[in-house]
């Protein structure tokens, strides 16, 4: 591409590339996220290429960044009509060239159906899960191939950088910024403006903007599918941050872990760089700006802003304390803004639309939308865009489609491994930074695990905790020791060693392990304790003093049974069991061996006359 | 100077010092584990915990690490401040209990250990505060010695716990550490510390093996004097 030496010249190719993106051209898109390529979307796509090429047809098949609903794919839109087609293999190819692309006839199998009313959606938007969506940052990830310029420019794609460099100054962008009440999407829920005036108050030549893709939240992969599937729009939103703090070098830090986000990233800002988007003089302004990708090595707490400057720095990645700010001291000690990929993603939309437009979006303290990995047990597991201020209820009942298998919402854990539970009480309860805090939890990075009644939530609190001590850095005492000691004793808990007095020892180690340690991640590591105590206290009691796991998960407080009037002697369980615990007769009860079960519930996914009995 | 308030008590102290010092200053105690003289500070123990006040929050941080700032208000006591302090000692008793300074000053702050934790058998003396790490860095400046692994499993050493062909064989750590946790044995003409056999110099005036051989060339590379000026013991000099 040539270099775009004015916003003049960006305009013009903007102009000239909308012509070949023509809305009422036949295209067929393809979802190529990691979640879909996981599905095989990959041999879809050659398979549908390969089709259009044999029934000599010139229709662009265009693999694009991940549509969000992971439970459907693969996922393929037919556009101008943009029909919508999921679970599509290998084998529909043929017929979705030959009938729907050639000649517009719908294919029935392959739509989605309304598990509740059975029947067909033809479209995209009319299907539940996208139909109260509003995708203002992750929208337009359905409609770009993430690895060409080319597209990101056809959708206005740096109009908001040009409307910065060349209508705006600097303090005009932080002010529309704060304004438009944009707050850090990766869990601090910091005034984005008010961080940016800090940094560039602060006195220093020499400053950095960071983009946070350093997501690690067991469940979240909003961020990822952010950087995969619309990469240009984040490198927008911190080219457009950087002039306004007055910085010229940034850095992306991505989870090594996320090889196509790496690799989506890295074609975008050498693409950018190309045409004069980022690089010296941008735009043939003064301003210029480089930025940098750094991979991260793994570690869950380089999410923490000072864990990672160190990460990057290249010393161990632990925490330091921040009494003196980031945007005063932050990289290298140099002043330093750093957001979360999706918090700048959100900066082209405000700059392009204004922040009145978007300050109309959410509530009263959590402005615009929020994307969210609804995941676990959950009829629709996906990404959705909502806007701030959705009830939980509508976003697991209404897009996650409520619990699979008929079985009862028990509760959702937001925020992340140091979020907190929510239970069905608080199913009403608006999603916003503010409202999630009040009740015990955190927005977090936008994480949201949906647990049944089969989910034991002294067993969810401890493989929390679990997590969070791999996952402490182990620098500072309270979080290193305290929280071992916290899952050594919810440990115990669900090992029927549970003692009196543990659940009050229990929150009174958590108030000394969150006012104690030294970062975010021990601050916040007793909330998945503190909630499911708070909430499910009667479970913590079942477990200590009658030694009994209610959803029948910890494997010593519980045995199992075969019902004899229901068991039907089909010697399915017997066959399944990989202890030999099971015997019986062919078409009489059968018996477990409780002292040979081990508890691996492998009969009971096996029965099919629900003969099989926790308790 | 800085004006500020600690436990209700005007306090006016230097622009550098950090609400530890000020407060010492002022005559109130505050206990510390990782803050050594010598050494950089990074606020691992959390036992220097204070409460301060700005407008209306009030807020826990380490006061080894905390700036003063003009109009400040700290308390160094609360009830709050105590419960943190309670819990790291309680943790650290725990992990450490064959640590006699530990029990010294939980017993002098009235602490007791955990009857619910199971006490540790495998962390010998070690807290991890770091002081060794640092000071083998920052005052020796051979960096011998550092931290590996992550959360519980996080410990010092020299790099895959093999001899160390920069250690010096100073002792500094064994000097910095806190809680007597690092081993250092001399015997003869040989010191033993980090897995490693030292030679030990003999002074030339009274025969007293006074310092590792690898220290004194060590020294002599840094500073030019050559090492044989430097065979004397500190008593004959």
């Amino acid at each position: 591409m040539k270099i775009l030496d004015d916003a003049l010249a960006l305009r013009q190719i903007q102009d000239s590339l909308r012509k070949n993106y023509d809305p009422t051209k036949k295209l067929v898109t393809i979802c190529a996220g990691t979640g879909c390529r996981g599905y095989g979307c990959i041999s879809v796509k050659e398979e549908l290429e390969a089709e259009i090429k044999k029934q000599n047809m010139n229709v662009e098949v265009r693999a694009t960044g991940c549509f969000g609903f992971c439970e459907k794919g693969p996922l393929v839109v037919i556009h101008p009509e943009k029909i919508f087609y999921q679970q599509v293999k290998v084998k529909d190819v043929p017929e979705i060239i030959s009938k729907t692309v050639a000649h517009g006839e719908i294919l029935e199998k392959l739509l989605y159906r309304d598990p509740d009313t059975k029947e067909t959606v033809l479209k995209e938007e009319d299907v539940p899960f996208y139909k109260k969506q509003h995708r203002l940052v992750f929208g337009q990830n359905g409609m770009i191939d993430p690895s060409r310029l080319d597209d990101y420019l056809a959708i206005d794609g740096y109009s908001a950088l040009a409307k910065a460099l060349t209508e705006m100054t600097p303090e005009d962008v932080i002010s529309e910024v704060k304004k438009a009440g944009l707050r850090g999407r990766g869990g601090g829920g910091f005034h984005a403006g008010v961080k940016w005036e800090g940094c560039r108050k602060a006195h220093g030549s020499h400053k950095y903007v960071i983009g946070n893709g350093d997501e690690g939240d067991p469940g979240a992969y909003m961020d990822r599918s952010l950087m995969e599937g619309n990469p240009h729009s984040v490198i927008e939103g911190m080219i457009i941050g950087a002039y306004a703090i007055g910085a010229n070098e940034g850095y992306i830090y991505v989870r090594n872990e996320y090889p196509l986000a790496v690799m989506n990233l890295s074609l975008a800002i050498n693409s950018a760089k190309e045409a004069g988007l980022l690089g010296k003089k941008i735009l043939g302004t003064d301003f210029s700006f480089d930025i940098h990708i750094n991979k991260g090595g793994g570690a869950f707490v380089c999410g923490e802003s000072s864990a990672l400057f160190a990460s990057i720095e290249g010393r161990a990645g632990e925490p330091r304390a921040k009494y003196i700010h980031a945007v005063e001291k932050g990289l290298w000690d140099k002043p330093t803004v750093l957001n979360n990929v999706e918090t700048w993603a959100n900066v082209p939309v405000i700059i392009n639309k204004g922040a009145d437009w978007y300050a109309s979006i959410g509530t009263e303290g959590s402005k615009g939308t929020k994307i969210f990995s609804l995941v676990g047990k959950i009829n629709n597991t996906g990404l959705i865009e909502v806007p701030m201020g959705m009830t939980l209820r509508e976003i697991i009942y209404g897009m996650g489609g409520g619990i699979p298998g008929g079985r009862k919402f028990k509760a959702v854990q937001t925020g992340g491994p140091s979020g907190g539970c929510i239970p069905e009480s608080l199913l009403d309860l608006p999603v916003d930074f503010d409202k999630l805090y009040e009740v015990g939890s955190m927005m977090g990075s936008g994480g949201m695990i949906v647990m049944d009644d089969k989910s034991c939530m002294v067993d969810v609190a401890k493989y929390f905790l679990a997590f969070l001590q791999e996952e402490s850095c182990g620098k500072c005492v309270p979080c290193r020791e305290g929280v071992r000691r916290m899952r050594e004793i919810l440990e115990d808990i669900c090992a029927g060693r549970g003692k009196e007095g543990d659940v009050e020892l229990l929150e009174h180690l958590s108030t000394g392990v969150a006012d104690g340690s030294l970062c975010a991640l021990g601050g916040s590591a007793p909330n998945p304790v503190l909630s499911t105590i708070k909430y499910f206290r009667e479970e913590y009691d079942a477990h200590i003093k009658n030694k009994r796991c209610p959803a029948g998960v910890c494997k010593a407080l519980i045995t199992y049974s075969i019902d004899p009037e229901k068991c039907t002697g089909c010697t399915l369980c017997s066959r399944v069991c990989p202890v030999e615990a099971i015997s019986g007769e062919k078409k009489k009860p059968h018996k477990i061996d409780i002292d040979k079960c081990t508890r691996c519930g492998a009969c009971i996914e096996s029965c099919k006359f629900d003969a099989i009995t926790v308790e | 100077m800085v004006n500020l308030i600690i436990n209700g008590k005007d306090v006016k102290a230097r622009e550098d010092m950090m609400v530890l010092e000020a407060a010492r200053m002022a005559g109130f105690d505050i206990p510390t584990l990782c803050a050594h003289e010598s050494v950089s500070r990074s606020g691992a123990c959390r036992l220097c915990v204070v409460e301060i006040k700005k407008g209306n929050r009030t807020r826990i941080v380490t006061s080894c690490l905390y700036p003063i700032e003009e109009g400040l208000v700290v308390e160094t006591n609360t009830a709050r401040v105590q419960n943190v302090r309670r819990l790291v000692m309680e943790l650290l008793l725990a992990r450490c209990p064959e640590a006699d300074v530990l029990k010294k000053m939980a017993a002098e702050m009235g602490i007791e250990s955990q009857p619910r934790f199971v006490a540790d058998t495998d962390k010998g003396k070690c807290i991890l505060c770091r002081s060794c790490v640092r000071v083998c860095d920052e005052v020796v400046g051979v960096s011998a010695i550092g931290l590996f692994a992550r959360g519980s499993h996080k410990n010092v050493g020299t790099p895959f716990m093999e001899q160390s062909d920069v250690c010096i064989g100073c002792g500094a750590c064994v000097y910095v550490c806190p809680t007597g946790h690092i081993e250092m044995t001399s015997t003869g003409d040989k010191r033993k510390i980090w897995g490693r056999t030292f030679k030990m110099q003999a002074c030339e005036k009274c025969g007293k093996h006074f310092a590792p051989v690898d220290q004194l060339k060590y020294i002599s590379k840094k500073t030019g004097v050559p090492v044989k000026e430097m065979a004397i013991c500190m008593d004959c000099r």
